[in-house]
Formats: structure tokens, C-alpha cells, sequence
């Protein structure tokens, strides 16, 4: 008798997600699919809004990771007011603004690797579910935990000081940002008492990195062989093929390293970029027009900008870019697991930017805006923490948004998290006769690596337990499991 | 660091999403109340959601009280004591409990605060910065009630 399992909703993934596979009567999985329901009504929402509330008006959609939203479309509508495409800021304006970004990287990163990720490796991904948490770190290695709250409270208080305050932050707007970082604020972010300053970060993250070192080290084969699969690479890069989070050009590599979108200008995004719809999903499937469906979709996210980025432009972090690239021959990296070995990367050099950008004077003073003529159409891309995230607005002669359109970053890692999933379940799941609760989580370790987020949910204190369920082909459920209730 | 006896009262939710603002909304009112009143033994604090670096937040009090928007079966509101608990942790990505919280601050530093959760009935979660009416009688009824909690423990 043929089985359909169900694991919904995907725990520790933001917004409402199940997993559906399908087995036939030999216990072999036949298909895998990743479903997400994803809100794309924001783009209507936003229609008839003046155009310099969007940077506001997007929080509204995130809460997750609102400073991301908040600057891809204050980028966006830096096009707009005439102050260029992301590089003609103010030298103040757009280091405020990058500081505020390398504050949200390095806190959203931290937080992934010590309360979502570091659990798994830890524990093991078969281990007791009660522990595989921040919760079991407090417990055997307390320092670990510590370091996972302090370094995520770190990046907030950078957020905080640039946004201007935690909710609906207001500090980017159209052609720059509304304040100063004060003396005070550098002082303490700078020599603030242990472990609140920036030295200590960095410090923090380096050794998270060996961290994952020694767990690589010691599960070489596991990693390498989870969810392993090429794929194409997407990113910004900086304009000489630097690692560049806030700014760049569109870049694109294939499995074997050859760029297949040269150095683009994003503003012209829609000329490379399609989505497919697919009728079993909510969420679109991004690809690269000029390669086609089958051959266009690509990955974003950590894994994806160290494969496309030529150097890290921080010393630390470029050194350990180095070892990376090593793994293989220069060659992009396929590994799935490796995304996290990539994100510790990118905190450190989140960490190490943060702590440049505090030693810069312009932060503390110069022009804060600067606009230009007004355009009707603008783009704003960033690499948010999850990747690449599109904001696209076009304005009505009374300065009303009147076309909305977003591609963010887990839609683009759409494709290669369905490829993950159905990886796993096919080398885990496949003639067994029982489901146990780590075969479930090998296929969430598998999606978590992307990070995926779709916070467009209401938060709620509703519960939100992983559930299995397991369906025969007359659509009868014959076994449920919840791993939390 | 704040003083022996200090209470820090945290709202959380987005106020972009009508009724899920009722924390901040909360908060917003409480901070109004307090520099009128001279309150000087709360503090408060507020946020989208809860995450691990709140147990750091609330260590140093006495006691704290998160205000939430809520969706569960509840009249208008509701106030209870929060126990520490990882076994029934809403496990979304990027968002912990109140009870998660707590159990996470003792592991950490050995201690945690008194907690108590008031919860306030919310309607509608769409794309808009208003609560709707029947949120705003409840978010008085609780602001009421709170208010007379603090009075009887300063």
C-alpha cells in the first residue's frame, strides 16, 4: 500500500510550512515537496501608499527581520528621490545604513547558528528533541548559550541605535538616514563592559567558526554527503567581486564556478529574473530566464554569496574565506550543510565590518540625506540574512506607489529547498517502515539550512508542534506523530 | 542594573498587524502612566516578539509581566503566572514564549524573575496600524487591572 507522509507544520521555520512524501508500496519515496504558504498580498497592500512610507510600511510584513525590508525598499526609493542606485548616498547616510545592516546580519546569523543550528550538531540529529535546543545548550555547555544571547543582544543594540528604536524603526529613508549614531553610542559599542563591545564579538565569532570546524572535522562524511547537489549561485557582489552585503552588482555562478549573469545592474533585475508558478505551491519559483526553468534556478543565502564573491574585504573573515574555498579547489561550494560553515563566515565578517564602521567619524556627523530628480520607478536589492531580497516600486504622478513587487529570499531558495528535502527523504526515509522522529529532522535539518523565514504569519501564542502523519493511498491516516505538544 | 524590587513590564507583538500591536499598544500607555505618576519601581520594555536574548532582558528583576495579544479562548483578558518551561515551546524560527523565556534565563544565570503573563483577547491580524474597538475596550479593562497590580505591589 502506498504512504503519503506529512510533517506539518515544519517547526522551528517561521510562518506555516509542510512537508508531504509520497512513498509507493515497496517503501520507496516516489516525491517530495516543500509546501509554504506564503502571503503575497503586501504588494497590494502598499498600492495608493505615498512612496516614502514604504520603508515603515513594510515592517508590517516582517517582524522577523524588518531592517532588511526597512532597507531594500529605502533603497529602492533612494531611486526614486534621485539619489542614485545605492552608492550615491552621503558618505554618512549609506555607513549608517550599513551599520545597521551588519548589526541585523551578525544578530539574525547568531541567532540561527546557536538556537536553530548549533543544537543539531551538538546533540546529533537523532538526539532527545527536549534537549536539541538552546535550552540543552544552557544545560551542557552554558557558556555556548550565553555567547548565542549576548552576541544576538549585541546586534540588536546596533539595530536599535540606527533604526531608532525596536519596532517600526524609521532611521533609513528615501536618499539617506534620519540621524546621527551618537558618541555615546560609538563609546559603547566600541568599549562597552564585557561582553558588550565589538572586540568581543569578534572574538565570539571566530570561535564559533571553530566551533563548527571541529564538528566538521569530526563528521566529515555526514556533511558532505547531506543534501549534497549542484546548483546554481546568486548574490550581489561589490563591483570588484568583493563579498559586499548592503551594495553591488547582480552576479550568478553555475555548479563549476563560470558566471552565467556577468556583473548586472540590478535595476534591470527583471530582464534576468522570472518566476514560475507551479500548481501544488503558494510560493514561486525565481529562475534565470536566459537558462530556463529547468536549468535557471539557483540558491541565495550564505552558501551562495561566498560562492559568488571572489574575496571577503575584512582580514579575519578572509582568511577563513580562504580555508573555505579550499574545501574545494576554488570550485563553488554544494554542500548544504556547508551553508552554515558559510554563515559564521559572514558573522565574523559582520562582526569585523561592524567594528570598522564604528571607528569611522562619519557617523557621527556630515549630511544625513541627499536627493536628486525624481524618478518613477526604483529597485532596491540587499543580501538580507536568508539572500538576495528584491523590493521594486513604480510611483503615480501623485507620488502614490501604484506597482508593488517583492521577491524575498526564501522564494528564491524556493527550488534548492524542495531538491533538499527530497535529497533527505529519499537517502533517510526509503524502506523503512517506521518514521521516527530523526528521520524527521534530518528532512528540517535539511530546510533549515536556508533559513527559511515567512514571518508574514501573525505571531500568536497558538502552538506550533511538529506533526507527521501518515496517509495510505485511499487517503487514510494510519500513524500521527507530534514531537512537541 | 535596576533596582531590588523593580518590575519590568514587556509588550510584544507588531502593531502593523491590527490587534497584534495590543503589547505595544500597552506599553505605549503604561509609559504615559508612569511619567505622570512617578512610578518609579517599573520598567518597561517593548518588542516584535520574545527571543533568547530577553532572558538576558528580564535577569535582573524581581519580576516581570509580558503583555501579549491573544488569540485563545479568553473573555477579555487574562493573568497568570508563567512557570518555566522548554517541553512546551512554540518552536517557530525566530520567536520564543514567555515560558521559554524564563526557563531559558534560570539555565543561564541561575535565577529567573517572577513572571506572569497577561494576555489580552485580539480580533483581526490584517495589514493595518489600529486596533480594532472591541481590542481597545479589552486593552482598557487589562491597563486597569494592571494598574491596580502595580499599586499593590510598589
Amino acid at each position: 500500500m502506498s504512504r503519503k507522509i506529512t510533517i506539518e507544520p515544519v517547526t522551528r521555520v517561521e510562518g506555516h510550512g509542510k512537508v508531504t512524501i509520497h512513498m509507493d508500496d515497496l517503501g520507496n519515496v516516489t516525491q517530495s515537496r516543500l509546501h509554504i504558504v506564503e502571503f503575497r498580498g503586501f504588494e497590494r497592500f502598499v498600492q495608493g501608499r505615498p512612496y516614502w512610507e514604504a520603508p515603515v510600511l513594510v515592517q508590517r510584513l516582517c517582524g522577523i527581520c524588518p531592517v532588511s525590508h526597512h532597507l531594500a525598499a529605502a533603497k529602492a526609493l533612494d531611486v526614486i528621490v534621485g539619489a542614485g542606485t545605492g552608492d550615491g548616498l552621503s558618505p554618512t547616510g549609506e555607513k549608517m545604513r550599513r551599520l545597521m545592516h551588519y548589526g541585523q546580519m551578525f544578530q539574525s546569523h547568531s541567532l540561527h547558528f546557536f538556537h536553530l543550528s548549533a543544537p543539531d550538531f551538538l546533540f546529533g540529529i537523532d538526539g532527545d528533541p527536549a534537549l536539541r535546543n538552546i535550552i540543552g545548550i544552557a544545560l551542557t555547555r552554558p557558556e555556548l548559550a550565553v555567547q548565542g544571547v549576548m552576541m544576538r543582544k549585541f546586534g540588536q543594540e546596533i539595530i536599535r541605535a540606527t533604526a531608532g528604536k525596536k519596532i517600526h524603526g524609521t532611521g533609513a529613508i528615501p536618499g539617506g538616514i534620519n540621524k546621527h549614531l551618537t558618541l555615546e553610542e560609538k563609546n559603547e559599542f566600541l568599549h562597552g563592559a564585557d561582553p558588550l563591545n565589538a572586540d568581543k564579538m569578534v572574538n565570539w565569532a571566530s570561535e564559533a567558526i571553530e566551533f563548527f570546524k571541529n564538528y566538521y572535522a569530526a563528521n566529515k562524511s555526514f556533511i558532505e554527503n547531506f543534501a549534497h547537489f549542484p546548483s546554481n549561485h546568486l548574490s550581489l557582489v561589490r563591483k570588484d567581486g568583493a563579498l559586499d552585503l548592503y551594495h553591488g552588482v547582480l552576479r550568478a555562478v553555475d555548479a563549476e564556478g563560470k558566471k552565467v549573469l556577468n556583473d548586472v545592474d540590478y535595476q534591470e533585475y527583471n530582464q534576468y529574473i522570472e518566476e514560475e508558478v507551479r500548481p501544488w505551491s503558494y510560493m514561486k519559483f525565481p529562475y534565470l530566464k536566459h537558462l530556463g526553468k529547468e536549468k535557471g534556478w539557483y540558491r541565495v543565502g550564505p552558501l551562495a554569496r561566498l560562492n559568488t564573491a571572489d574575496f571577503i574585504p575584512t582580514p579575519l573573515a578572509q582568511k577563513e574565506f580562504e580555508a573555505f574555498k579550499a574545501l574545494t579547489h576554488g570550485k563553488p561550494n554544494n554542500h548544504c550543510l556547508l551553508t552554515h560553515y558559510a554563515r559564521l563566515i559572514e558573522t565574523l565578517h559582520a562582526a569585523e565590518m561592524i567594528r570598522e564602521l564604528l571607528n569611522d567619524d562619519d557617523l557621527l556627523k556630515g549630511e544625513l540625506v541627499v536627493k536628486g530628480t525624481k524618478q518613477k520607478e526604483g529597485i532596491g536589492l540587499i543580501e538580507a540574512p536568508r539572500g538576495t531580497l528584491f523590493h521594486h516600486y513604480r510611483i503615480n504622478d501623485h507620488d502614490q506607489i501604484e506597482m508593488a513587487n517583492l521577491i524575498v529570499s526564501t522564494t528564491n531558495n524556493n527550488e534548492p529547498m524542495n531538491r533538499s528535502v527530497n535529497f533527505v527523504a529519499k537517502e533517510i526515509m526509503t524502506g523503512k517502515d517506521v518514521i521516527t522522529e530523526g528521520m524527521m529532522n534530518a528532512v528540517e535539518v535539511a530546510i533549515r539550512a536556508y533559513d527559511p523565514c515567512l514571518s508574514c504569519a501573525t505571531h500568536a501564542l497558538g502552538k506550533m508542534p511538529l506533526e507527521i502523519t501518515l496517509v495510505n493511498s485511499e487517503n487514510q491516516v494510519i500513524d500521527r506523530k507530534r514531537s512537541f505538544s | 542594573m535596576p533596582e531590588k524590587g523593580k518590575i519590568l513590564v514587556y509588550g510584544y507583538g507588531n502593531p502593523g498587524r491590527q490587534d497584534d500591536g495590543l503589547g505595544a499598544a500597552f506599553i505605549s500607555r503604561l509609559e504615559q502612566w508612569i511619567a505622570e505618576n512617578h512610578f518609579q519601581h517599573v520598567d518597561t520594555d517593548t518588542n516584535y516578539q520574545l527571543n533568547i536574548e530577553d532572558a538576558a532582558a528580564i535577569h535582573p528583576y524581581d519580576e516581570v509581566v509580558f503583555v501579549d495579544a491573544s488569540v485563545e479562548d479568553i473573555h477579555d483578558f487574562d493573568f497568570s503566572e508563567v512557570k518555566p518551561d522548554n517541553a512546551k515551546v512554540e518552536f517557530t524560527m525566530h520567536a520564543v514564549s514567555p515560558a521559554f523565556v524564563i526557563d531559558l534565563c534560570r539555565k543561564i544565570y541561575g535565577k529567573s524573575p517572577k513572571a506572569r503573563l497577561l494576555h489580552i483577547k485580539g480580533y483581526e491580524w490584517e495589514f493595518e496600524e489600529r486596533l480594532t474597538p472591541q481590542a481597545c475596550d479589552n486593552l482598557d479593562k487589562a491597563f486597569d487591572f494592571l494598574i491596580n497590580y502595580l499599586k499593590t505591589n510598589d
